[in-house]
């Protein structure tokens, strides 16, 4: 599904070059629930910006569903964006003007579909995650937990094949963050990938692997297996702290 | 194409943002409504001077005698002169470029008294002692009756045409004057006519429309002028300038009557050529300056509509990040906040025409509705100013909002979601 080789990128020019990714070699299958952590610097943005195709590399390849994404006009990238990914962000990033059932419906909008039409998947949508009676909303009447899954269904209303997430939980509290999480969870049971950023273990730990990210290079990956043994080392180094 | 969900998508957009959207077309509004304002402004000054002239020859000139201001041929300075008939008739036999000659005398005028007498009724009008081509230079209508014509002349009739004011004072309301007799200067005239002048240009000063004119030849013998004229009008054949003619006449002139060719103050005269060229050029300039001061108002007023978008760009960064992000392309984004800014200034200047040629409209109104002369009348822009101003703003929506426009697809969808709130 996803496949990069040997990844690099620079931000900047000349001396004042910032060489963030060093060089990612990364596969991620169809179905994975996958959290890139790292610590802030380590460069898990910039790589989750490329995976989005809302940044490029510098050098390497990277393919997406088989495509090799490299060089891409703003058009194709639109149109793949909107085809294949859906987002969710740390601050939400919902159209403040819009109420829930527009903000949700807008993607399909970009893809042409009437007005009408779009509306009443939102709605479907919306329903799915409980927030049918907030649907004539403004996002400024929700709460951050309720924003955020305004937002992950807007990212699921062109059906994408992959959903980033840019630090989902980061703006929210500890029981509407699981709650964002399991709600992501059934989206990944359903089929669809799931990439998130993170740097809370304990989200990072409903996941089936973890990416870690030191450098600009990735430090290890700690596999579905692996995690209850690291979920345990986790809890240790806590107990330390 | 119609693309009927961008409308709704545009019009949404925008009255979703009240505020930023009326400050925005406020100053396209205000340009448009200034521009129309004072071109209809400048209009209406045009055709209130115009209009009072534009039935005048223009092509015509017109002679006095003053007194000499040089001595010569055995004359002192100073000395006072008059036009003879036999002038009149050497210009009409020896002149080809002179097409209507009419001389003139001046009677009684109306600051002498009353002069003119109907049983009870006693008026004081100007008295005029005319040719028919007079009217052929400048023009009145016959409200009733008839304008003098060759037969009065040749025949030294005692007829006159009045003017309405003339008959409002003699007559009774309702009485027609045609055929009744008006003493004038203890001499009866038959009315043979009620006249109303077609220019406000005045020979001779006093209210236009308060004049009686007698035929020229009728005045001479009437109240023995002998052979005088005092004033005659000419008009150049179509082709030639009447400047050139009006040279060659005092020319001769001052041959005829032993005055100094370099005489300047001795034989008065007045070209409308060029006082018409200096309206023309007059109007030129206000209308010119109309449209320098009304592009610039416009263009001050676009270039806010710019400016705000540019900060609107600013504030839709997040905006135009997530659009983008969840798959608009930049086209559409584009595409999106051009016609916002299309949408805005056209509807905005639409408006800004609307109101401003409604107030011309108004002012119009109130202007006809007064029966006072004046010289500010019909405000008016042409359809070809409104098509204009229109097509402006359309260039200038586009030019509106496509610098923010473009600034807006080069911040990238990154840049624009971390962009902080």
């Amino acid at each position: 599904m996803i496949r990069l080789n040997n990844v690099h990128k620079s931000y900047g020019n000349g001396s004042n070059s910032l060489h963030v990714l060093k060089g990612i070699d990364l596969e991620i299958e169809q179905g994975e629930f996958v959290s890139i952590m790292g610590s802030s610097g380590s460069g898990k943005s910039t790589l989750l910006n490329i995976l989005g195709i809302l940044d490029n590399y510098d050098e390497g390849s990277y393919h997406l569903n088989g495509t090799l994404i490299k060089d891409m006009s703003e058009k194709q990238a639109a149109r793949l964006r909107n085809e294949l990914l859906g987002f969710v962000f740390q601050s939400f990033n919902l159209i403040s003007f819009k109420n829930a059932m527009e903000n949700v419906a807008l993607p399909l909008y970009y893809q042409g579909v009437n007005r009408k039409k779009r509306n009443k998947i939102a709605l479907e949508y919306l329903e799915k995650l409980g927030l049918l009676p907030w649907a004539h909303h403004m996002p400024n009447e929700l709460s951050g937990g309720q924003k955020q899954r305004v937002a992950i269904a807007r990212s699921l209303i062109t059906r994408p094949k992959i959903i980033v997430a840019d630090e989902p939980t980061g703006a929210l509290d500890t029981s509407t963050s699981y709650e964002v999480m399991d709600i992501l969870t059934k989206i990944n049971n359903d089929g669809i990938t799931v990439v998130i950023v993170t740097h809370e273990h304990d989200i990072a730990a409903m996941t089936q692997k973890i990416i870690r990210l030191k450098d600009g290079v990735i430090a290890e990956i700690i596999k579905n297996g692996e995690l209850k043994e690291w979920k345990h080392q986790y809890n240790k180094e806590l107990e330390i702290a | 194409m119609f693309d009927l969900d961008l409308w709704k998508e545009i019009i949404d957009a925008l009255k979703k943002n009240r505020m930023r959207s009326f400050m925005t077309a406020f100053g396209v509004f205000w340009g448009i409504f200034m521009l129309i304002i004072m071109s209809g402004a400048g209009r209406a000054l045009e055709n209130g001077v115009m209009e009072g002239i534009k039935a005048f020859a223009t092509n015509s000139a017109f002679f006095w005698t003053e007194r000499t201001s040089k001595p010569y041929e055995g004359f002192q300075r100073g000395r006072r002169w008059d036009y003879k008939n036999a002038d009149i008739q050497y210009i009409r036999t020896n002149l080809n470029d002179v097409e209507y000659l009419s001389p003139r005398l001046f009677g009684p005028s109306s600051r002498g008294g009353d002069n003119t007498i109907r049983g009870i009724k006693t008026g004081a009008f100007n008295i005029y002692g005319d040719y028919p081509d007079y009217f052929k230079i400048d023009p009145w209508t016959p409200v009733k009756g008839r304008l003098l014509n060759e037969i009065d002349i040749r025949q030294n009739r005692k007829v006159c045409i009045i003017g309405e004011r003339v008959a409002e004072v003699m007559f009774d309301k309702g009485e027609n004057p045609i055929g009744e007799y008006l003493k004038i200067n203890g001499v009866y005239f038959q009315v043979v006519g009620v006249v109303n002048p077609e220019t406000r240009i005045n020979i001779g000063g006093g209210q236009k429309n308060e004049a009686i004119m007698i035929p020229f030849s009728t005045m001479q013998r009437t109240y023995n002028m002998g052979d005088v004229v005092h004033f005659f009008s000419v008009t150049s054949k179509p082709g030639v300038p009447v400047s050139k003619v009006e040279t060659r006449l005092k020319e001769l002139l001052k041959s005829r009557h032993h005055i100094a060719p370099d005489d300047l103050q001795a034989i008065g005269s007045f070209n409308i050529e060029t006082e018409w060229k200096k309206f023309n050029s007059l109007f030129n300039g206000i209308q010119i300056l109309t449209w320098i001061v009304g592009i610039g108002t416009l263009l001050a007023g676009i270039i806010g509509v710019s400016n705000i978008m540019m900060v609107i760009i600013k504030e839709r960064t997040q905006e135009i990040g997530i659009q983008r992000a969840i798959g608009a392309t930049p086209g559409k984004v584009m595409l999106h906040i051009v016609m916002e800014s299309v949408f805005l200034t056209i509807l905005a200047g639409y408006i800004g025409l609307a109101l401003g040629v409604g107030l011309l409209e108004l002012v119009s109104m109130v202007l006809d509705s007064s029966t006072e002369e004046m010289f500010f009348r019909h405000p008016e822009i042409s359809f070809k100013m409104a098509v204009s101003a229109l097509s402006v703003l359309i260039f200038a929506g586009i030019f509106a909002g496509m610098i923010p426009a473009r600034r807006a697809i080069r911040i990238k969808p990154i840049d624009a979601l971390r962009e902080e709130k």
